[in-house]
């Protein structure tokens, strides 16, 4: 019994570590072919920091990283922008679901608020371009592909996520610390502000850290979404990736995953220090 | 409607709460009544169009685009679509089945090490899936270990790269959809009840009945959540068959995207979307009969 339990642990840890390569791997070649001296490609010619550095140069003469850098910032401005819009809206309506609705109508809420969590995105993306082409007959030039259309798609899918993680918050928080508020005679503003914010805030913020992440990474609804002027690093690599990916691209790459993991360990101490 | 009603402790009138549920709801429900449902509808009215030569829609009620779905003339598009079912259903199996190890991995530690495990379960999900699945291009060369293994093993020409393959697409989807299985399962596994499994120990229960009859039944909300986190995707995924299969392995996803982009026909992409919706929905109401609520966080 006991050799058949450590036998068993054994290969548990072996199927862990199999699972953990397929996710790091990767990540591994990216890291390390961003060093790579070569331009593009698979062959290792000596390594360099050239790609790194190349990102930062003068956009006066290099064309290159200005174009890269264009692509980042729509990148963040896009995941900055949708982020914000989705959080706002996503919040009030897991604030507003929480009404006594009658059943019928808080069961269609809930429906809607699903859908994007579980239908396949590239449906998504083509419900968002009939949207599109109906919306420019009626609004012209507003809706031509573009920033806004794509800030739209993104907003569209990321409500969904935000309201799901506030809204289970909401659930979990219950109602007696707001019923104790208004006994206390707290004005709703101020219970609201007093209780309800401070206690739903991580959750907000969760809900917005996974829309940014969220969008950060969409390939699809920005692929349908985006004009010729909105170029996303996910779309610059998929259009690069037919000549061979571009060494620059591992860089940017790398430095964008060092960030996000850097943020996450930091978050997590910053939400352990406050509970101490 | 008008009587009064506690509401947290405050006197009100029903309508008075409703008005305010109202005005907290309208915007994001308005947002996606114009930018989701209807638009789902003009979906709907479109895949039942036709499209004129040069790709703009034609106001007239036709079928053409479903015969060529379903249509027996049409075997590719069949094929297409057995294809991508049976490819997503691997790829949930092979998931769901190194993501339980893997979650048994991270529960078996202490607090601060579950959530380092976790946290490297998240991370590979803030890269994005194009750079990801471009990476596994890398990997899976012909001057690298894994090509090699399969040529001395016979599968591949010696000199070759795995991908364009179904292999390669499999290894890809598996590995980006791997995160989306372990998580829930994590979670279910969590609050398990381990006296069951001593019980079933004491019992002198096989492994394998221990597992089928102790842990199985209690981590089936999150089983449910892991399958379709990653069934779903890996339906309607287009850019890892793209990128790893080429124009020989597409999918559903592929010949959507294709229709809505160089294909120009925007009817009929209108109904393969339908007819995808409809598969992942009706995978989605068995999934809703056993959970009540996606849980995903």
């Amino acid at each position: 019994m006991k050799l058949g339990r450590g036998l068993w642990r054994a290969l548990t840890t072996i199927a862990a570590f199999f699972g953990f390569a397929l996710l790091y791997l990767p990540l591994f070649a990216v890291a390390v072919y961003s060093f790579n001296a070569a331009e593009r490609g698979l062959l290792w010619t000596g390594f360099s920091v050239r790609w790194y550095l190349d990102l930062f140069a003068d956009p006066e003469t290099n064309r290159r990283a200005l174009e890269i850098r264009e692509v980042a910032v729509n990148t963040l401005m896009l995941g900055g922008a949708s982020t914000l819009i989705a959080t706002v809206l996503g919040t009030l309506l897991a604030l507003g679901m929480h009404f006594p609705w009658p059943t019928s109508v808080s069961r269609v809420l809930e429906s809607i608020v699903d859908i994007p969590a579980v239908a396949p995105d590239i449906t998504f993306a083509a419900v968002l371009v009939m949207a599109f082409n109906v919306l420019r007959r009626v609004v012209d030039h507003w809706f031509e592909p573009s920033m806004t259309t794509m800030i739209i798609g993104h907003v569209t899918f990321e409500i969904a996520f935000v309201t799901l993680i506030v809204r289970s918050r909401l659930i979990a928080i219950g109602p007696t610390l707001s019923e104790a508020a208004m006994d206390l005679y707290a004005s709703p503003w101020i219970h609201f502000r007093r209780v309800t914010l401070p206690l739903l805030w991580p959750a907000i913020v969760g809900g917005a850290m996974l829309a940014f992440t969220l969008s950060l990474n969409d390939f699809v609804i920005s692929f349908f979404t985006s004009g010729p002027r909105s170029v996303t690093l996910p779309l610059y690599v998929y259009q690069s990736q037919m000549r061979g990916v571009r060494t620059d691209l591992f860089a940017i790459s790398t430095l964008l995953l060092i960030g996000v993991a850097v943020s996450i360990v930091l978050l997590e101490r910053l939400t352990r220090w406050r509970h101490n | 409607m008008t009587e009064p009603t506690v509401w947290y402790g405050q006197l009100t009138t029903r309508r008075r709460l409703l008005a305010r549920g109202s005005l907290l709801i309208v915007g994001g429900v308005s947002w996606l009544s114009v930018f989701l449902l209807l638009p789902s509808l003009a979906l709907l009215v479109v895949s039942f169009l036709k499209r004129d030569a040069d790709g703009a829609l034609l106001w007239e009620l036709s079928f053409e685009s479903f015969e060529r779905i379903f249509g027996s003339a049409s075997g590719e598009n069949a094929r297409i679509l057995i294809r991508s079912i049976v490819l997503a259903l691997v790829v949930t199996t092979a998931s769901v089945m190194l993501a339980y190890p893997m979650a048994f991995f991270i529960a078996r530690g202490s607090r601060s090490r579950r959530f380092f495990w976790l946290a490297l379960i998240i991370v590979p999900l803030c890269t994005n899936l194009v750079i990801r699945t471009f990476s596994w291009k890398l990997l899976l060369s012909a001057q690298l270990l894994p090509a090699k293994l399969a040529a001395w093993l016979g599968w591949i020409d010696p000199g070759r790269d795995v991908y364009p393959s179904w292999t390669a697409v499999t290894i890809g989807l598996v590995a980006a959809s791997l995160p989306f299985a372990v998580v829930p399962l994590y979670t279910s596994i969590d609050r398990l009840d381990w006296s069951l499994v001593e019980a079933a120990q004491d019992l002198y229960a096989s492994r394998l009945r221990i597992f089928l009859a102790a842990i199985l039944p209690q981590t089936l909300p999150g089983l449910s959540v892991a399958v379709l986190l990653t069934y779903v995707p890996a339906m309607s995924v287009f850019v890892v068959s793209d990128m790893l299969g080429g124009a020989k392995h597409w999918l559903i996803g592929n010949l959507i995207q294709h229709q809505f982009g160089p294909g120009r026909n925007i009817p009929y992409g209108a109904a393969l979307s339908l007819v995808l919706i409809v598969l992942t929905l009706g995978g989605v109401s068995l999934y809703r009969r056993n959970g009540r609520s996606v849980e995903i966080l």
